[in-house]
């Protein structure tokens, strides 16, 4: 064990001891450990195997920021074991290691295969023979990624959710800066939302101020932040953003900097004062600021043995002077050139950085390295957000340059650093926001004055690291994700990728979870040495989302399918429905025998539920005209109590959707729609009504009726035990519609035959759904009566040959070759939607026919199945085919060459390797004259 | 593409509550040459810049409405009612 006595500010309860396993074997955490400071506690140094070499890797920076430590937690693999807090029972385990993170096969790859995984190494390795690239793609695959994905997931066992909020200000940071201003902008009276990801408890509320917790900001898109909170993804859209998003601290690139044992000054800080555990026994420290200095006295005075501290720059500071008077050995102009051992650092080699280091070589017996190559702000998000950065030479790294309107900066990520000044940043760019946005009054404009302008920049000096050391030492790591090497950014630049764009895309430099941030400017700076130029000319590569690693199900959103269901749905439950999607809505299909349902509407009568058809009530002065203008045919002179069939059109002549209108008085119209059509033809009627400014309303029922449609030879007699109103055939006329109380629901009877049978489609209010299909359900048991589901409803209208829009027709189908030239009237003198355009087709006679067609043999063809002309060509498809049981025959519906769209003509349907001859038959198959549906 | 567009009826709401109809592009009044239909069903102006345009307050109060934007910004300038 290496826990520390206590520290001042350890965030440890030593009192709460929490257990959990790592690959199987118990580990021993304090509550508030993470897991990574328990395992590093427990002695452990190796925490994962690099992307491409398998190489042994430990914590590096201790804020999960970097991918050295990541794992797989309770079966989910992406967490990062020094940010993911030990839990009691947590299942632990390695990736990217076989079989185990100590005795890992794929660890030849470092060894002996380093020359054969240059960058694009699967293009050029692995590409001949030719013939083997399957084998290839098969073990590549296997190879590539970090962690598995479990086969299969409990449903619903991570339950996700998103959540708007629209603020004033939106603050990214909870820093100083970013804490400061978020209280500035609040107390001036703006409603601030600050977003921090130290965990609940680790960051205190601030009055006014809705404080997130635990929450990463992913980007900006357009001005909207994404912040991903445990399971819920925050959608935050603020009039001003301020982002406080403080530094990165940057490794440096030496050979072997990858060991486990090296370490950012920042890392080794935390795990001894935050979680109270030696980083290490012996300590090289490197470093370019005074950063290296002050953590080489806080780990000194932690138990640290400092071996050596290399500072950069050229003079010693007084921070430097106090370690040599303590003792502790510090090199100027010097830094770390290799890092050697096996199993993790065990030396460490430093050098003057001079054309002549190789004489001014020292070795120190080590178990660690700390590095510091200075900290850049971390300006991913105020990119994303518009803001510029330039090169600043000073510091070696790029710097906020431009903000545009509305986003400002504060603290230490545009380069003010000290607890005073930074909270004065914070205040101003807080004030700032809220004053733009018309908040505040005289006295937060008198502070806005004494704060003036803001504070400049820190003038540390610095040294700007050098793009790698000891490169013909081993291998120096531009980029930990994906192991690429300075060598690896040196060829890809010598193969013509020498733009960072293409640098980037080819090595995938800054493209693994770190997200770039320890690789961006290395790779930035190798390539400026590679190609002899400046930073400033080689720029960074474009800051995309998401900037944290973030679960797919976090942006999934809620996993949960809407569903529409009837007021009936449980009668159909209990009746053993076959239920099955049809759009949004749960149908049933059948009740089991689809067939014998179809027999039972043409030889007795039959019940089905189609209360999802659209419904819209259309009412007002105008509302005939509203209907003329709509509809190709004409519905103003429609006698009320009378229903007529139309076809919807667009401008383009082409049909849109259908249904049945039926005219109540002289100012109501009630208008069915498809199902699958209800919403856009609400929208479509909607759209015409804001355009002409008509004297109509527009009722959208389709939730609030549910509808049943009772058909068959003894359908009559049925209604007849049930409903108020005479039904005979005198007095309820086929497309007739009257108003009747059924089982004492007042409902609307539309006569009309869909199946083709004698037919009442009831509509009633939906509350009563299943007490009017109880009522027609005992009411027809005498009468042989049976439910029937969607799929015998399609083989009843299609013995019909009635269209469905959408199923036979597409969006090309006009209602002259859909075979209903009757429901268009261009003698109409009123202008209607799509008059023009079937003018037009009028007079052009169409090429293709909607047409139905026999099979004599048993065989259904498949439902899309080709349609061959003359020639042996493509010439048409099969849309709608069945068996149908009255007929005992194969019926279907066809779009055929107009020279075949006659009765009797013989056509070929190739169907998935079969050859099919059909005959073809314009008129219905059932009761062609429509003497069933008028008796 | 995120922004926020102001509907008549019910005010402020994100771009995904509304449902897109395109530039507002009048049908013609008198009965148009087949060359003028197809321009009417199939051509659009396409502008970089400021634009009358349909849109719809689809999960919302399902009202049909105008709005001015500027199509390189996403900028919702003005909205209201036809």
């Amino acid at each position: 064990m290496s826990r520390l006595a206590p520290q001042p500010g350890e965030r440890i309860d030593r009192s709460r001891l929490i257990s959990f396993t790592f690959d199987g074997k118990p580990v021993t955490a304090f509550e508030g450990d993470t897991i990574g400071s328990a395992l590093y506690a427990a002695g452990q140094r190796t925490f994962s195997r690099s992307f491409k070499y398998h190489r042994r890797r430990g914590l590096m920076c201790v804020a999960g920021q970097c991918p050295n430590c990541i794992c797989s937690v309770d079966g989910a693999p992406g967490a990062r074991m020094c940010t993911e807090p030990a839990r009691e029972g947590l299942v632990v385990e390695h990736v990217n290691a076989t079989p185990s993170l100590e005795h890992d096969v794929m660890e030849i790859t470092d060894r002996a295969g380093t020359k054969f995984t240059p960058p694009g190494f699967y293009y050029k390795t692995f590409i001949r023979p030719r013939k083997l690239w399957p084998l290839y793609e098969k073990l590549l695959r296997n190879a590539a990624g970090l962690g598995k994905l479990r086969a299969e997931q409990p449903e619903r066992e991570w339950r996700t959710e998103y959540r708007r909020r629209h603020a004033d200000v939106l603050v990214v940071g909870g820093g100083i800066a970013g804490r400061a201003a978020a209280a500035a902008a609040a107390s001036a009276g703006a409603d601030v939302v600050l977003v921090d990801e130290g965990l609940a408890g680790q960051t205190a509320p601030l009055d006014g101020v809705e404080l997130i917790a635990g929450g990463s900001a992913l980007g900006s898109f357009d001005r909207l932040v994404p912040v991903w909170q445990g399971d819920t993804l925050h959608q935050i859209r603020a009039a001003r953003l301020v982002f406080a998003t403080g530094t990165i601290e940057q490794p440096l690139v030496f050979a072997g900097n990858d060991l486990p044992g090296v370490m950012l000054t920042g890392g080794a800080l935390r795990l001894a004062q935050t979680y109270a555990v030696l980083p290490g026994e012996r300590a090289v420290i490197a470093t370019t600021t005074d950063r290296g200095l002050t953590a080489a006295q806080a780990l000194r005075a932690a138990g640290v043995e400092i071996v050596a501290v290399c500072d950069l720059r050229p003079e010693v500071n007084e921070l430097g002077r106090e370690l040599r008077r303590a003792g502790v050995p510090v090199f100027t102009g010097h830094t770390v050139i290799e890092a050697r051992g096996r199993k993790g650092v065990q030396t460490a080699v430093i050098s003057a950085l001079n054309p002549s280091f190789a004489t001014d070589e020292h070795e120190f017996d080590c178990d660690s390295v700390l590095m510091s190559g200075g900290a850049v702000p971390a300006t991913s998000l105020l990119l994303q957000a518009g803001a510029k950065t330039e090169y600043d030479e000073r510091r070696g790294h790029f710097a906020i340059a431009e903000l545009p309107a509305g986003v400002f900066a504060a603290g230490e990520v545009i380069g003010v650093t000290g607890d005073e000044t930074a909270a004065r940043s914070g205040e101003l760019a807080g004030l700032k926001a809220a004053h733009e946005l018309g908040f505040g009054d005289k006295h937060s404009r008198a502070q806005l004055q004494v704060l003036g302008t803001a504070p400049a920049a820190d003038d540390e000096p610095v040294a700007v690291a050098p793009p790698v050391a000891g490169a013909s030492r081993g291998k120096c790591f531009a980029c930990f994700c994906e192991d690429v090497t300075s060598k690896d950014i040196g060829l890809s630049i010598d193969e013509g990728y020498d733009s960072i764009e293409l640098s980037k895309r080819y090595t995938t430099v800054t493209m693994g979870p770190c997200q770039g941030r320890m690789c961006q400017l290395q790779s930035v700076r190798l390539m400026a040495q590679h190609n002899g130029t400046s930073l400033g000319d080689v720029g960074v590569t474009t800051a995309r989302p998401p900037w944290v690693s973030v679960p797919m199900g976090i942006l999934g959103g809620r996993p949960v399918e809407p569903a529409k269901r009837s007021s009936i749905h449980s009668r159909h439950r209990a009746l053993g429905a076959n239920v099955k999607w049809a759009g949004d809505w749960r149908r049933a299909y059948d009740y089991g025998d689809p067939a014998a349902e179809a027999l039972a509407v043409n030889r007795a009568a039959g019940l089905i539920d189609v209360s999802t058809l659209g419904k819209l009530l259309v009412r007002g002065a105008d509302a005939g005209v509203f209907l003329d203008r709509l509809y190709p045919n004409r519905f103003s002179d429609l006698k009320p109590g009378r229903i007529r069939y139309g076809v919807i059109s667009s401008d383009a002549g082409r049909i849109v959707d259908d249904g049945t209108i039926c005219r109540l008085d002289d100012e109501t119209y009630y208008v069915t729609t498809t199902s699958s059509g209800a919403g856009a033809v609400e929208e479509w009627f909607g759209w015409w009504l804001a355009d002409w400014k008509l004297d109509v309303r527009l009722t959208d029922l389709t939730q609030g009726m549910a509808a049943v449609n009772l058909a068959g030879p003894r359908a009559r007699e049925i209604i007849s035990t049930v409903c108020d109103i005479d039904c005979s055939n005198d007095a309820f006329k086929y497309l007739d519609g009257r108003h009747a109380t059924i089982a004492g629901v007042r409902c609307l009877v539309l006569r009309i035959g869909f199946v083709g049978e004698v037919g009442y489609e009831i509509h009633f209010p939906a509350a009563f759904g299943e007490h009017v299909w109880d009522a027609l359900m005992a009411a027809g048991e005498p009468h042989g009566l049976k439910p029937f589901g969607l799929e015998p409803q399609r083989v009843l209208r299609l013995q019909k040959m009635h269209i469905l829009v959408g199923q036979d027709t597409d969006s090309e189908s006009t209602p002259f070759a859909a075979a209903m030239p009757w429901i268009v009237k261009l003698d109409k003198q009123q202008d209607f939607i799509g008059k023009w355009a079937l003018e037009h087709y009028s007079e052009l006679p169409p090429s293709i026919a909607l047409v139905g067609f026999t099979l004599p043999n048993g065989d259904v063809p498949t439902e899309g199945a080709v349609v061959l002309g003359e020639d042996g060509s493509p010439a048409g498809q099969v849309t709608s085919s069945r068996h149908s049981p009255v007929l005992d025959r194969t019926i279907g519906m066809a779009w055929v060459p107009a020279a075949l769209a006659h009765d009797g003509a013989k056509i070929t349907i190739s169907d998935v390797g079969r050859q099919l001859a059909a005959e073809i038959q314009t008129r219905p198959f059932y009761d062609p004259d429509g003497e069933v549906l008028r008796s | 593409m995120s922004f926020l567009l102001t509907c008549p009826n019910c005010g402020v709401r994100e771009v995904t509550d509304f449902g897109y109809g395109g530039e507002i592009n009048p049908r013609p009044t008198a009965a148009p040459s087949f060359r003028e239909l197809n321009a009417y069903n199939y051509f659009r102006t396409n502008v970089a810049g400021v634009q009358r345009e349909w849109w719809f307050h689809r999960s919302g109060c399902r009202a049909w409405f105008y709005a001015e934007r500027d199509t390189t910004t996403n900028e919702v300038l003005t909205t209201e009612l036809p």
